[in-house]
């Protein structure tokens, strides 16, 4: 049998793949963007049924009217709550949805049979998205400057060089864990039952429906080892001043090892779902 | 270009019976099966053929398909592409090939096939200038013309199909795995992707793999044949050849100036069709032109055609006797091969 070694010649480097990608890169992202233009509709609903975070601060700010949770007070919620919508509306994708669709009715193949890692062009749909929640952030981000302006990570450029690389480090370890949620779907039927059970988990233990400083002692202490505070805790606390520089750069570094971890794994089941891929229809 | 030595891919699918107690039981318990989809494939393609890939539904055709175009890991066997191993699915080797398949489509749904042709452009690195004289050709062969600016979705079956094909066609690539390319477009719309297809094959030098039920595609596009049936090769070589060996009689129709009696006919052939104006029939191979002389000699003919028996009749007889008689239809002499375009 064919073995990966028989094939000839030798493939090119990572870098001149590298510069491909990138030459590319730029068109992928204006049709994604023209995509998202395309399903506006949808995806301004999608966007809207994100609103839990509002849910929450207003059950949070009635409970701070009697006084501040911990270091949380009415104010310090608003923050808090304003910045998961945003971070989240940054950062979140639906891959792992995606991919399971993809490949229970064989539509991956179109994407395997192009001359770019498909996991570009995932990611190039999901960044082309970026613009159009910008759109709808800014509001947030506006709400956010008029509510908490003295509590943001403003004054101090470490804490802001940090802010940017959560962002892209909560970015990419959404996305790796999509890639290895989605990837299930090579080796059971749908990937969605696995994905339900992750979005219950993250909401608790990613600081999406409650601060991770007021979760119960056992839940907090689960929460600092578990990747999902990075996802949006960590930015989150970051962009609101709850985090002194050092501790912002801990976990940046601890962040990032997750990514690097995230992604190693992502791309072995990656690689060992596609050797399994039925290529169902056509 | 394509060299297929001892392909076999086996499936290991779910298995259960209808019914709510056994899918309750199989939550507990799972059955397996393997399915063998292809055993034992073996043949070549050169630079410049045109094949046409022909078994029933379920003969391991698109699987077969699926492995050449690296979308499947073989269960055994050796398959090279061009100088590539498929499954590897360099990205040399993805540029060197495409796969159409006329259930699946490449093009994005709510943006105008330009869109897709943009995005393919970067995706396979091409020069704007070759891209744009690419499309510009492919799109006077094809007649679309404005179409590849209407979103896809407004798109009819036919006109979606040809915007397809130039999206496959877009980076030139040297083999074309043509999977049903044709399926759901009317005859007209058919003849003209035929016709594509071949002035795509000799202007470029493309090889082409086509599996198609429209008969009438693989008798216009494609010299050699190559048959399989439950994943075995059961023949590969001429096309004429294989109808020859099949079916060796011939159809012989005639427009006639009057009606004529059937028991006129029967003394000169079997009898396919006969009506007032016109009548068929079946003649050996041999004898045909014994036969067109007596029928002239005898019959008021006003035109006479000798044919071969419709490719579709072939193939159904073909599969129809399959397990029960023709061993010297399971490969063609070496010489059979030979014949292609």
């Amino acid at each position: 049998m064919n073995t990966a070694a028989d094939a000839a010649p030798r493939r090119p480097g990572a870098a001149v793949e590298l510069a491909r990608v990138l030459r590319a890169f730029p068109t992928l992202l204006r049709i994604g963007v023209a995509e998202v233009v395309a399903y506006r509709a949808e995806f301004l609903v999608w966007i809207l049924t994100t609103n839990m975070p509002l849910v929450m601060l207003a059950l949070w700010h009635a409970v701070a009217a009697d006084g501040p949770v911990g270091r949380f007070d009415q104010t310090q919620f608003t923050a808090y709550y304003l910045g998961v919508l945003a971070v989240r509306l940054a950062t979140s994708n639906w891959m792992a949805w995606q991919m399971s669709m993809e490949i229970r009715d064989g539509t991956l193949s179109t994407k395997l049979l192009r001359p770019i890692h498909p996991l570009y062009g995932f990611a190039a749909d999901h960044l082309s998205a970026i613009p159009m929640r910008i759109l709808v952030v800014s509001p947030i981000v506006v709400a956010l400057f008029v509510t908490s302006w003295d509590r943001l990570a403003r004054h101090d450029p470490s804490l802001v060089l940090v802010l940017g690389a959560s962002l892209v480090g909560a970015w990419l370890l959404v996305f790796f864990s999509m890639v290895l949620l989605g990837s299930i779907a090579f080796y059971v039927d749908s990937a969605m039952g696995p994905f339900e059970l992750w979005i219950g988990v993250h909401a608790i233990f990613s600081g999406y429906l409650i601060p991770l400083e007021v979760l119960p002692g056992w839940a907090r202490a689960a929460a600092d080892v578990l990747p999902f505070r990075f996802m949006l805790a960590f930015p989150v606390e970051t962009l609101v001043g709850l985090l002194s520089p050092g501790d912002a750069a801990r976990q940046l570094a601890a962040q990032w090892l997750y990514v690097a971890l995230t992604g190693w794994l992502a791309l072995r089941v990656w690689r060992a779902g596609v050797r399994r891929y039925a290529a169902f229809g056509g | 270009m394509i060299d297929v030595r001892n392909l076999s891919k086996s499936y290991r699918v779910h298995k259960r019976a209808p019914g709510i107690a056994a899918a309750l039981r199989s939550v507990l318990r799972r059955r397996y099966e393997t399915v063998k989809a292809v055993e034992e494939l073996s043949f070549q393609i050169a630079e410049g053929e045109r094949v046409g890939f022909l078994g029933p539904n379920g003969a391991g055709k698109t699987t077969t398909l699926k492995v050449l175009a690296g979308l499947l890991h073989p269960t055994s066997g050796e398959v090279r592409v061009g100088s590539y191993v498929p499954f590897t699915r360099d990205p040399r080797f993805l540029k060197l090939i495409t796969l159409v398949m006329g259930q699946k489509q490449q093009l994005l749904w709510d943006l105008p096939p330009a869109d897709t042709y943009a995005m393919n452009r970067a995706i396979y690195d091409i020069p704007a200038a070759q891209a744009d004289e690419t499309v510009r050709t492919l799109t006077e062969l094809l007649e679309i013309g404005d179409l590849i600016n209407k979103p896809t979705r407004q798109l009819s079956l036919g006109e979606r199909m040809k915007c397809e094909l130039v999206a496959a066609l877009l980076h030139r690539p040297r083999v074309l795995f043509l999977d049903e390319p044709t399926i759901g477009l009317d005859v007209s719309m058919q003849a003209k992707m035929r016709e594509f297809i071949r002035s795509y094959n000799e202007r470029f030098g493309a090889a082409v793999l086509l599996t198609s039920h429209y008969m009438d595609d693989v008798a216009a596009l494609c010299p050699r044949v190559v048959v399989i049936d439950r994943g075995h090769l059961i023949y590969d070589g001429d096309l004429r050849e294989l109808v020859r060996r099949v079916r060796p009689d011939k159809h012989v129709t005639m427009r006639l100036s009057k009606p004529v009696e059937r028991a006129d006919l029967e003394r000169l052939g079997t009898v396919v069709s006969l009506d007032a104006a016109q009548a068929v029939l079946s003649v050996p191979g041999a004898q045909a032109s014994a036969v067109v002389r007596d029928a002239l000699a005898a019959l008021p003919i006003v035109d006479l055609t000798i044919e071969e028996p419709p490719l579709e009749e072939v193939m159904r007889e073909l599969f129809h006797t399959r397990g029960r008689a023709p061993a010297d239809l399971d490969r063609a002499g070496p010489g059979d091969e030979q014949a292609h375009a």
